[in-house]
């Protein structure tokens, strides 16, 4: 049933997918595939003004090719900027004269209306960024201006000057990625800027640039240049040359450098916050205006295409601002308050903006290895939380500290519980804060002493107690082995274990009275509190075996739920009263008051744990962080009700149901309350975007898929609608929400790799003292190379870097090279 | 008595005893193990062949043990440390500071209940010996002396023949396995002319007396040399000590056995003008002359060569004739040999092929580093003479070192000969980091046996679980397998202590400044002594891989490693310093997460992906997850955590300001699918 349900919904993704690609297909052609035409017909559909790109080629030439396909893909691009584009066919009938001789002299050529404006050999057009690059680079012949020395950039700075604002960019190459950014930008805007284009890295260079193997992009602001003597100034785009980190900067250098404003901070808004950049108040008084706004005009400057600077006139504000405040920094994300600076500096103005505004960074740069988290900061929650709180002073003194002198005899002199810990284990620390809390719940009401002994301090008693890891708990009671608790570490289940231990399993009943007042949950009526199921076995007494494998299993189960025996003579009272043969389990579920009945027949010991245990599962039980577990292990899809609250006893009705019914015996069935597991909205935003309101039903596929499955919520949460739905479900006809990520769990950061590093320091350290030994240094490279196993370096960690004894370069090599082999494997 | 004892020979009885010696004869007394010596080595494998039961026999010549402690050192002091005190209780660590103990099970025999000096007195040893050997037990055969070992050749045998034992009396031990535990007991002489004219440490005067108003030489440069002079530096008119290389300072090499700071008196003379002076020769250059007066001349072997055999002593070229401030042209009152100790070899027959070592380890017998003879198979050397494996390297020829190496020669042989492989926990590799963290922090053979005995960590299949052995004598990583019975399959870890590379040595200035490291990426590069751990993905057993192994480097190239940066304390707990980056280290080794989670997080991950972390899996899972305190969860609140789990730390930051209503519904969404949040592994996104 289980496996056919997902095997359909499997199906069903499958022939999404399908109709998707169907429905691509069909619309591309019209939109932009490339057109195939004779010369004739291509030379007959050129329209004035308009440019177009054409490739010539032997109609007998392969329909396919690298070429092709590049030009297939900036036929879309091109169209954007009004440039058709056509392969054009050159048949026999028909010579042209751009139809090339040979095979491989074919050319592409660009047209403006009926002019040949450029031919390009095919292989300038090697991918699809060239050929946009090169196209427009060609059509925006007099916007962009190809330089090559420092004088010409001269030239067209004084042309410009107190004129237009100059766009200055070196690229490495023309026909590159920043290119084609830069050209697309000159498309937009060539006409309100002079853009200027070099390849020349020395140029660069005697601009000052650092960094001269990357694309720059300079804004030089001419056109506020009066003198003619005077420099332009110029901002530096530090983004990468992408189109649309250009635009973003063009968008910020157009806006005012400087604006007075005079109102709350927390309502301004100008285009850099749209940009994504935050704003610099600078409070200014009527007594140090001028002083005030030639600062703020100086911070303009520095802070140009990184925050918008604002000039606050406090007197005629009508909010308060606090008194010493002199910058107020407002960030771009929505809804963050503003911030009030004192800030005697205005380089502390300009480090608060250039550290604050970093995030921002990321989120555009889709590398984002430049900032990565740190690998040297706590992400294990237990280890950062019990450090945070190793300050609080825990009420120790409610728990016995024992030592290796004690141990002994305060195990044996009383029934205890020992908590083994090691100081210095998060995991143990974080139980103990728990373990205190049980201490304090029990203080003065039990006879169970507990105590705790630290591992780090008395390592060999708690070998001798064959306690190898952490944290263990025993119980010591007199006359019984030590037991090891098995349960949740938290107080709650650990206060159930003590509590229901402070009884021996299985307990003995003696009279049909008692055997009743068990089973009403009167005999142990403190306890039932901490078992919600008491457990009945009903054997004759001859049934020696039977009983034992019983009292195996009491006591295996003993500190989890209550277990009671009854052999007397007449016990076939009770079975006869409880319908049950013997030998038999009576469970009693005081929630429900209801007691049912369980056949044992030749059954061990374990087969009675597993039984009961399962017992204690519910039909639809609220499924909460506890308990979890013990539905989980059914591998089954689970059928959560979220509820917001407790749940409506309708639906609860509606699903009970269905469960008699037998519809659900292929899932579990659970609600979960928002109320008492807050996490379940996490839960839900993992499924859902948005939100749906609440209650929501889902079908969560967890053990085989991972597809999670919505109730519709438009729909009643009522038999006839969940029938039909689980119908629908189980014949593959609805498409799951999400697919829960299938991903293994895979180191979080990388390490140091210590290895690489004491490499280079040998390396280094032997060509530089013995030149003589090059060649076996080589050698021995080589063989390292092949031994190397470069898997525990995942990313080259910045933190190498910091590193002094280290030739950086050589670093880098080695750090790439580890980063091929890692994706190899 | 005689006489009624004499008669009875003839009779009866005389021939009842003649029968039932001639079995004895013919069919010694077998024992599987027989031990050489009841000094601190052969004890200490007494003790575990006892605790396991095994069929032993210890032989002693002496009437009590450690017979070389009632007369050794000379002056009665030990230069082993008797630390007391170290703040902590762990028993275990504690045995890091106490050089004189043997292992055993009994508090009561910890050397510090014998002695309060820091540097105990000789005969405290020797009592401490004989409380050992008696309150545990021990099968000791005191006054026999073994004059004579042979092999004899048995199929049956365990290792193929039987050790043949016959002591001073004539009685024959037959043994199964040889276990050599008799020390260096005797004096190293160096042969030249006039060697004959010079007392030896084991048999001069201490007596300062004896040396009022004389001037000394003392050959040698060890402990025993300094441990003569300073007895005597404050009589004699000066002492001159000469050696073939330069003093080496234990504080320099970090090596024990080197000249230690207790004994240096005689350097501080010599620097600062006091008569006294140190001299580098060889030895076997130079000559001895008495002349008439009784009074000593070094010159060189050489002059005497070419002096005629019949010259006078006074009439030798000296080589101040020579060479006019040649240092050593005063005559000498005494000359005193302090040249140290080599194995006695002469009781081993040829057919046990037991050999000495190289140039470097003359003294010592030639052994494998699983300190088995490399003639005989089922010979072991224990003890001070095994010291050939780790000579000026590790504290093997020392009582505090090995103890240790004892213990792991009777697990190789609990192994071999009765098929209980080397001890082991199993773990699941949630407990990876901390069981790591826990031996680094107190384990005392990993300390005292740096570089020799290290943990190994053998992991299961699919890296759900490991195998933590303890102390394994690293030198024999490629036979692992065999030697102890476990398998490594599936890749391993291999603990070792080390310090930093260039860090040890004679001529080293240990105090340079920025000797210590601190930040953890610098951890490679620590000098003192610190936890370096190997990942091998699979065992390395090639001959190539263990024998061409990177110079310096006490094990074959691994797979990854990592260094816990030194500590001052020694004290390797710190959460970031220590533990987090060791952690990163095992999880990219092992390409998992290997952080914990609270019981929450479990959950929420339970339902969201369809992989859990091997913590959730293996606590969570298994309902036995960890809650999260109150307390704690508020710290968690405030944390964030990481950077990564942005998301996950708002979404907390959202509940903590509604407490009532958690969260509210319609609240702004945090971006990305939850999954990218948890999971910082964004290639796979």
């Amino acid at each position: 049933m289980q496996l056919q349900l997902m095997m359909s919904s499997g199906f069903s993704v499958f022939r999404v997918g399908i109709s998707f690609v169907i429905m691509c297909s069909f619309y591309m052609p019209t939109v932009d595939s490339l057109l195939e035409l004779s010369p004739q017909k291509y030379f007959s559909t050129l329209q004035p003004g308009k440019a177009s790109l054409a490739y010539f080629c032997q109609a007998d030439s392969p329909r396919t090719s690298v070429f092709l396909e590049e030009l297939n893909e900036a036929v879309r691009p091109l169209q954007d900027y009004g440039i058709s584009v056509a392969k054009v066919n050159c048949v026999k009938e028909e010579i042209s004269r751009y139809c090339g001789k040979e095979k491989d002299l074919m050319k592409a050529y660009l047209f403006k209306g009926n002019i040949l404006l450029r031919e390009f050999p095919t292989d300038t057009l090697f991918d699809v960024n060239a050929i946009v690059a090169h196209v427009l680079f060609a059509l925006l012949f007099n916007e962009v201006k190809y330089i090559t020395n420092l004088e010409d950039l001269q030239n067209i700075e004084n042309a410009l000057k107190g004129k237009a604002n100059i766009i200055f960019s070196y690229v490495r190459a023309t026909g590159i990625p920043e290119h084609r950014a830069v050209m697309e930008a000159a498309f937009v805007y060539g006409t309100t800027y002079q853009f200027v284009l070099t390849t020349e890295i020395a140029l660069l260079e005697s601009l000052g640039s650092e960094d001269v193997e990357y694309a720059h992009l300079y804004f030089f602001h001419c056109k506020l240049v009066l003198d003619l003597t005077q420099q332009c100034r110029r901002t530096l785009m530090e983004q990468p040359l992408t189109t649309l980190n250009i635009h973003l900067f063009i968008k910020t250098m157009k806006a005012p450098l400087l604006t007075e404003v005079a109102e709350d901070p927390q309502q301004v808004s100008t285009v850099h916050l749209q940009l994504g950049l935050p704003l610099v108040f600078i409070v200014s008084q009527q007594a140090t205006y001028e002083a005030d706004r030639r600062t703020a005009e100086w911070v303009a400057w520095r802070l140009l295409g990184k925050a918008g600077v604002l000039l606050l006139l406090r007197d005629s504000l009508e909010v308060n601002i606090p008194q010493h405040a002199n910058v107020v920094f407002k960030r771009a994300e929505k809804g963050v308050p503003v911030e009030f600076l004192v800030l005697h500096d205005v380089d502390l103005i300009i480090s608060h903006v250039e550290h604050n505004t970093h995030i921002e960074e990321i989120q555009e740069d889709e590398d984002d290895d430049m900032e990565g988290p740190d690998i040297d900061d706590q992400d294990d929650e237990v280890a950062e939380t019990v450090f945070r709180d190793r300050k609080r002073k825990l009420p120790l003194e409610l728990t016995v500290e024992l030592t290796e002198e004690t141990f002994n005899a305060t195990v044996t002199a009383s029934d205890s519980i020992v908590l083994f810990y090691a100081g210095w284990q998060a995991v143990s620390m974080a139980f103990l804060q728990s373990y205190v809390d049980v201490a304090v719940k029990l203080k003065g009401t039990s006879t169970m002493l507990l105590t705790r002994i630290n591992c780090a301090d008395w390592s060999d008693v708690c070998t001798k107690q064959n306690v190898t890891e952490f944290p263990i708990v025993k119980m010591y009671k007199k006359g019984e082995n030590p037991v090891s608790y098995a349960g949740m570490l938290g107080t709650k289940d650990l206060l159930k274990f003590i509590q229901l231990n402070r009884i021996s399993y299985p307990v003995n009943i003696t009279s049909i009275q008692e055997a009743e007042e068990y089973l009403s949950g009167e005999l142990y009526k403190d306890l039932i509190s901490y078992s919600s199921v008491s457990v009945l076995g009903l054997f004759s007494p001859t049934m020696t075996t039977a009983k034992e494998d019983f009292s195996e299993a009491g006591n295996y189960l003993k500190g989890y739920v209550i277990t009671g025996i009854y052999s007397e003579e007449d016990v076939l009272l009770l079975s006869n009263k409880y319908a049950a043969s013997l030998p038999a389990l009576l469970l009693a579920r005081h929630t429900e008051g209801k007691i049912e009945s369980i056949p044992l027949a030749n059954t061990h010991a374990e087969d009675i744990v597993q039984i009961v245990t399962d017992a204690l599962l519910e039909m639809f039980p609220e499924i909460t962080v506890e308990n979890l577990p013990s539905y989980f292990r059914l591998q089954k899809p689970l059928l959560i009700l979220f509820s917001d609250g407790s749940i409506n006893p309708q639906y609860k009705k509606a699903i009970l149901t269905l469960v008699k019914q037998k519809y659900l015996d292929s899932l579990t069935p659970c609600w979960l309350n928002l109320k008492n597991t807050p996490v379940g909205r996490r839960i839900l935003r993992a499924y859902f975007d948005p939100l749906p309101p609440l209650p929501v039903l889902v079908l969560v596929n967890l053990h085989s898929g991972g597809q999670v499955f919505a109730f519709p919520s438009d729909q009643a949460i009522i038999e006839e609608n969940l029938v039909l739905w689980l119908k629908k479900l189980e014949a593959g006809l609805e498409n799951h929400i999400t697919i829960l990520p299938a991903q293994e769990w895979k180191p979080p950061l990388p390490a140091y790799d210590f290895l690489s590093m004491m490499d280079a320091a040998t390396s280094q350290h032997s060509t530089r003292k013995i030149p003589k030994c090059m060649k076996e240094t080589d050698v021995q490279e080589n063989d390292k190379e092949q031994h190397e196993d470069k898997s525990a370096v995942r990313k080259e960690p910045i933190e190498t870097l910091r590193i002094k004894h280290w030739n950086r370069s050589n670093w880098f090599k080695e750090a790439e090279k580890s980063f091929r082999h890692d994706k190899e494997l | 008595m005689g006489l009624s004892a004499a008669a009875p020979l003839w009779g009866p009885p005389g021939l009842l005893l003649a029968i039932a010696l001639h079995p004895a004869l013919s069919v010694p007394p077998r024992r599987d193990y027989c031990v050489l010596g009841a000094g601190p080595a052969g004890l200490q494998m007494a003790y575990f062949l006892q605790r396991a039961g095994r069929d032993y026999e210890v032989f002693e010549r002496a009437p009590r043990p450690g017979s070389f402690f009632t007369r050794f050192p000379r002056h009665r002091k030990l230069i082993s440390i008797n630390k007391r005190y170290t703040g902590k209780a762990n028993a275990e660590f504690n045995l890091r500071h106490d050089w004189n103990s043997l292992l055993s099970h009994d508090p009561r025999l910890l050397f510090r209940q014998y002695s309060r000096a820091y540097f105990p007195d000789a005969r405290d040893m020797v009592r401490y010996l004989g409380d050992f050997a008696d309150t545990l037990g021990l099968r000791v055969q005191y006054n026999t002396t073994i004059a004579h070992i042979t092999l004899d050749k048995d199929r049956r045998a365990w290792n193929g023949h039987y050790f043949i034992l016959t002591d001073q009396k004539g009685q024959v031990h037959q043994c199964s396995v040889l276990l050599v535990a008799t020390g260096l007991s005797v004096p190293n002489q160096v042969d030249f002319p006039g060697s004959e004219n010079v007392e030896g440490y084991e048999s001069v005067s201490i007596d300062p007396e004896d040396f009022i108003g004389q001037n000394v030489l003392i050959l040698g440069r060890g402990n025993s040399a300094f441990e003569t002079a300073e007895n005597i530096l404050g009589v004699t008119n000066f002492i001159h000590m000469l050696s073939r290389s330069r003093v080496r300072l234990s504080w320099a090499t970090h090596y024990v056995g080197d000249l230690r700071a207790i004994n240096n008196g005689l350097l501080d003379t010599y620097q600062l003008k006091s008569l006294d002076g140190l001299l580098e020769s060889d030895l076997r250059d130079l000559a001895i002359l008495k002349d008439s007066k009784g009074k000593f001349h070094v010159t060189l072997k050489f002059f005497l060569e070419e002096a005629s055999t019949n010259q006078s002593a006074d009439a030798i070229t000296l080589p101040q004739d020579d060479n006019d401030n040649f240092a050593m042209r005063v005559p000498y009152d005494r000359v005193i040999r302090c040249l140290g100790w080599n194995f006695d070899f002469s009781i081993f027959n040829k057919s046990l092929r037991l050999n000495s070592g190289n140039a470097f380890g003359k003294k010592y017998p030639l052994i494998r580093a699983s300190y088995e003879s490399k003639g005989s198979r089922g010979l072991f050397i224990l003890g001070t003479a095994s010291h050939s494996v780790d000579y000026r390297k590790s504290a093997g020829g020392f009582i505090h070192g090995f103890r240790y190496t004892v213990r792991a020669v009777h697990r190789l042989l609990e192994h071999r000969h009765h098929s209980v492989a080397w001890p082991a926990t199993e773990l699941p590799i949630t407990q990876l980091t901390s069981s790591i963290v826990r031996r680094v922090n107190e384990a005392s053979g990993l300390y005292q046996m740096f570089g020799v005995l290290a943990d190994v960590i053998l992991l299961k299949e699919n890296a759900m679980a490991f195998e933590y052995l303890e102390e394994f004598p690293i030198q024999m990583l490629a036979q692992l397998e065999t030697l102890t019975g476990r398998k490594a399959r599936h890749g391993l870890f291999v603990i070792n202590m080390e310090y930093g590379r260039n860090f040890s040595g004679p001529d080293k200035d240990v105090f340079f400044d920025d000797r210590s490291v601190g930040h953890t990426e610098d951890a490679w590069q620590s000098n003192f002594l610190h936890p370096v751990i190997y990942y091998y993905r699979y065992l390395p057993t090639g001959e190539q891989e263990v024998r061409f192994r990177p110079a310096h480097w006490p094990l074959p190239r691994p797979t990854a490693i990592h260094h816990i940066v030194e500590d001052f304390l020694t004290d390797w707990t710190a959460p970031i310093g220590h533990i987090l980056p060791l952690r990163r280290f095992l999880e990219n080794c092992l390409d998992t997460d290997l952080r914990s989670f609270y019981a929450e997080s479990c959950f929420l991950f339970a339902l969201t992906r369809q992989k859990l972390p091997p913590f959730c899996q293996q606590g969570y899972l298994r309902m036995q997850g960890l809650v999260s305190t109150e307390s704690l969860r508020q710290h968690r609140v405030e944390s964030r955590l990481l950077r990564d789990d942005a998301p996950m730390g708002r979404d907390l930051e959202d509940s903590s300001q509604h407490p009532g209503n958690q969260e509210l519904l319609g609240a702004p969404l945090a971006p990305g699918p939850l999954a990218q949040s948890l999971d910082s592994n964004k290639e796979e996104l």
